[in-house]
């Protein structure tokens, strides 16, 4: 879209910038501010250089967080795209039904943070949860509170539960927007229906999927408080996850230098991944002329 | 290719159709001849991308058969019927290129190799695309690819028909030109069986060896172009077809005169005609004068319109339009029309009514 | 051949509805469908349906007999929440901040989305990046920071604080969701309008509003939702007077383990204001969600 060069679009851009510099940029500051000093309480401030950095670089505890994260994302990733692509083919097009799928699906992301980890830890439990009761009498030995792999098992689950939907209403959208002559080509065509997915729903729905790729990877490399509400991070270190060792260093140990360090690499770090997903999403607009 | 069959047919979007009104398409009795172009003509919502569909089978009909060189089709799918179809809006496949969209259709009915090869070659040619075989179809202009819409027709040479639901749309109006001179080019070569949906007149006219005009869900018409602008058999054909459409004029016929408001017009022939009857002319067959006998007129405007000025008048509250040649007047006191006998049509009921010459 | 127009008017009505019609044949799915939603629905419902029934259970029997319904029906937890003002404050507490924060994020996102789609100027994609990366920012990182801030600003445990602190994800958002459907509106619309003798803010109040219209409540809802379902910084920035319904629901650890039932009966009514929410936009979804870009 061509667009006029207007700078005086500045001033419509201003109210923005002022309340976000009040939001989050004089904060930002305040965590780059500790990230480079050290204290010894009293309010007495030194400067620590790049200590701190150094220090959560060499630490097996940033690293540990990391890779739990990054293979938490990871996994939810690969189950929540492509059953959320495989939901919205299911679902039915129009009329009530349509609208009744919408609904129910669209319950689980209105649910507070902290009600979706207390929805999980009552379902899974071995005496009250239908999820762990049922597990038990099939004679599974399951626990999300002992073992790691259950508690990882568990949270997963309950992400796909919590987000799936989210990729599958995108996606579903993007289906919706291709018209009627697209099948129809297809049947006279003769294209399989795998084809017709391949070469018709797929390429139609690359952009919605983008952003429910950017999305999902964003809030799930954030995610702190359906683990820390269903397992509080454990057992051991099993679930703690990035956001959750950031507090718990933050406000738990009040490590301000350590946790400030921390904070800008995480920041840095999903910044440098959502650039690249935003800058392909970016792309894939102008190559459709969008 | 092969003779398309269409038996009692009729369709309705509702589930228990009662009156006539439900009825999308009412009922309908036509063989389209094998290796002829047509144009079905009418203004949107008229029925006629319902008949398509249900030609092409993407529709099944609630009622009435569709045959196939006699097999009967009704139900089956589109795939089975082995008939092209291109759309209003180009229908390409955007992540392949130009060569894979044409050799989409063979591949899925698991062609040999190299004869789609052969075969796509041909009609890149065909559509003069041959430069652009190895593009992705995504960036190209509309035309480009409404042109591979219409090659993945081609490319099937075996056909039974070849489908088009307006599809010159989205086209500029210079390629609109130059894609109709091709299509009428591939089907002097190759013909197929062509059924050309459109409400645009001048396209079906300059398209069709026989155009078929429907009008509310209604087939009113079957005819060559000039049939049709001679003899319109139904006052919709009249006022659709022709710029500007026929004239028409409450009448009450007695044999063969027909007096219209105060004046009496011979009519030629001997009609017998009851209900709502009307007499239909065209704008090329009025005359317009000053004295004589004929029916008082008064004109208003004189529009030139390049090749020829019409003149618009009115008539005792009706409003008639007559065509004049370029750089003729009309004298200042002109203040009646007459009509020009052999262009001179009389309806009932919308109906056009034949003429009994022998019981004159 | 025959080239006769049927010029009989639509023949025998009856024999035509005796004729049976058939099924339009629809777009090609596979017929599992109904299967593969009614599964996955069942999946989703579960787990709350689960909240549902130990919330009209009583604590003797959520602990005693394992049951999948309420044998001995009880609406008494939801009557402590109800009756007591420390509980149901929470939920009003919640609401006044989500509303305020809704409509600063749009107040403050509608221009700031309209010089994004309609004017080129100096470092513009730039900063709509940067906007998005706020979006990006984990609020864990934030959470120190803001609360030193606010209270060093005095606005700690007040609405407004938490409203503010929410607009670092919402403010992005509803400027990337507006700027999408407001790209959608062809220039033409503003160009006539000024033609028309309309000055910026009339064109954009009277003209331009309504017809994003559902752009705006698409945002809203977005802006509603995560804000909602935060719980972090809202709990973070308040300590009584604007603590938010979800912070509220610790309360249920006592010295006496977890009263399951009310903490159950909590969750139930956390559920509810989304699902109004969602049942008044319930045609919108779809397009909504795909952010108008679609």
């Amino acid at each position: 879209m061509n667009k006029t060069v207007n700078q005086k679009a500045w001033f419509l851009i201003l109210p923005v910038l002022i309340l976000v510099a009040f939001s989050a940029v004089i904060p930002l500051m305040t965590v780059v501010n500790y990230s480079v000093q050290d204290t010894f309480g009293n309010n007495q401030f030194f400067w620590a250089g790049l200590d701190w950095f150094k220090d959560m670089l060499e630490s097996d505890r940033m690293w540990n967080a990391l890779g739990r994260q990054l293979m938490f994302s990871g996994i939810i990733l690969a189950i929540e795209v492509p059953l959320g692509i495989f939901v919205a083919l299911n679902m039915p097009q129009k009329g009530f039904w349509s609208s009744f799928c919408l609904v129910v699906m669209s319950l689980p992301l209105l649910i507070p943070w902290n009600v979706v980890g207390t929805i999980w830890q009552i379902f899974g439990r071995v005496d009250i949860g239908l999820l762990g009761y049922t597990l038990d009498a099939l004679g599974i030995d399951y626990n999300y509170t002992q073992d790691s792999f259950d508690a990882w098992a568990t949270v997963i689950v309950m992400d796909v539960w919590h987000w799936t939907s989210l990729v599958a209403l995108l996606a579903f959208a993007g289906l919706r927007s291709i018209p009627d002559a697209y099948y129809q080509a297809a049947k006279i065509d003769q294209a399989s229906r795998w084809a017709v997915f391949r070469y018709i729903e797929l390429p139609k729905m690359a952009g919605v999927l983008m952003i429910a790729i950017l999305l999902r990877f964003m809030d799930s490399f954030m995610i702190y408080t359906e683990p820390f509400v269903l397992t509080g991070g454990g057992p051991g270190n099993a679930t703690t996850f990035l956001s959750i060792d950031l507090v718990k260093m933050a406000l738990g140990q009040f490590d301000l230098g350590p946790a400030a360090a921390f904070s800008l690499m995480y920041f840095l770090t999903i910044l440098a991944i959502s650039w690249v997903f935003y800058t392909v999403m970016t792309t894939l607009d102008k190559r459709d002329g969008k | 290719m092969a003779k398309i069959t269409l038996e009692h047919l009729a369709h309705s979007y509702l589930p228990n159709p009662k009156a006539p009104d439900d009825f999308a398409l009412k009922e309908l009795n036509h063989d389209w001849s094998d290796g002829e172009a047509y144009a079905l003509l009418g203004s949107s919502g008229c029925g006629k991308s319902t008949l398509l569909n249900i030609i092409s089978g993407l529709l099944i009909p609630s009622q009435g058969r569709v045959l196939f060189d006699g097999h009967d089709v009704t139900t089956a799918p589109t795939a089975k019927r082995n008939i092209a179809q291109v759309f209003q809006f180009p229908v390409v496949y955007d992540t392949m290129t130009v060569r894979q969209n044409l050799a989409f259709p063979l591949k899925n009915r698991g062609m040999d190799v190299a004869e789609i090869k052969r075969r796509v070659q041909k009609v890149g040619a065909m559509i003069d695309m041959e430069a652009q075989l190895d593009h992705k179809a995504r960036g190209l202009t509309a035309d480009a690819k409404q042109k591979i819409s219409l090659g993945r027709g081609m490319v099937r040479e075996d056909v039974n028909a070849l489908l088009f639901d307006e599809p010159l749309t989205v086209i500029d109006p210079h390629m609109k030109w130059e894609l109709r001179t091709q299509l009428k080019k591939l089907h002097h070569d190759f013909g197929h069986t062509m059924i050309y949906v459109t409400h645009d007149q001048t396209e079906a006219l300059t398209f069709a060896d026989k155009v078929v005009v429907m009008y509310d869900g209604r087939v009113v018409q079957i005819g060559t172009p000039q049939e049709l602008f001679e003899r319109p058999g139904h006052t919709f054909v009249g006022y659709f077809i022709g710029s500007p459409g026929m004239n028409l004029f409450d009448a009450e016929i007695n044999g063969t005169s027909a007096r219209i408001g105060g004046a009496v017009v011979e009519l030629g022939a001997h009609y017998a005609a009851t209900g709502k009857t009307q007499v239909g002319v065209r704008p090329e067959f009025i005359r317009i004068a000053s004295e004589g006998d004929g029916i008082p007129a008064k004109v208003q405007r004189i529009e030139d319109v390049g090749r020829h000025q019409v003149v618009r008048l009115d008539a005792a509250g009706t409003s008639v339009s007559a065509v004049i040649a370029e750089g003729q007047t009309i004298p200042a006191d002109a203040d009646r029309i007459r009509f020009v006998t052999e262009g001179i049509n009389v309806y009932a009921d919308d109906w056009r009514v034949t003429a009994r010459k022998d019981a004159a | 051949m025959t080239d006769i127009a049927t010029p009989q008017v639509a023949e025998p009505v009856d024999k035509m509805t005796i004729a049976k019609p058939r099924k339009a044949s629809r777009r090609m799915r596979p017929s599992g469908g109904a299967v593969v939603m009614t599964l996955y629905l069942l999946f989703l419902m579960l787990p709350i349906y689960w909240l549902f029934n130990m919330s009209l259970k009583t604590n003797a029997e959520i602990l005693g007999a394992f049951s999948l319904w309420p044998r001995d029906l009880t609406f008494a937890n939801y009557a402590r929440i109800l009756n007591d003002p420390s509980w149901y404050m929470g939920y009003v507490n919640t609401l006044i901040y989500v509303v305020l924060n809704t409509t600063i994020s749009l107040a403050v996102a509608l221009p700031a989305a309209y010089a994004f789609s309609r004017y080129s100027f100096i470092g513009d994609k730039h900063l709509f990046f940067w906007l998005l990366t706020n979006r990006m920012a984990p609020p864990a990182v934030f959470a120190l920071p803001f609360f030193q801030f606010y209270s060093s600003v005095g606005l700690f445990d007040t609405h407004i604080a938490v409203a503010l602190a929410h607009c670092l994800f919402n403010v992005p958002l509803a400027v990337w969701i507006l700027e999408g459907f407001m790209r959608g509106v062809p220039k033409e619309i503003d160009e006539t309008a000024y033609i028309d003798g309309y000055s910026f803010p009339a064109f954009f109040i009277k003209i331009f509003t309504p017809l994003i219209a559902s752009g705006i409540g698409v945002a809203a809802f977005f802006c509603f939702m995560f804000s909602w379902v935060e719980l972090l910084l809202s709990r973070t920035l308040t300590s009584v007077d604007a603590k938010p319904i979800a912070a509220t629901m610790t309360r249920t650890v006592g010295a006496a383990g977890v009263d399951w039932g009310v903490l159950a009966a909590a969750g139930m009514l956390t559920i509810v204001p989304g699902a109004l929410v969602i049942y008044f936009v319930r045609n919108y979804i779809a397009k909504g969600f795909a952010l108008g870009r679609v």
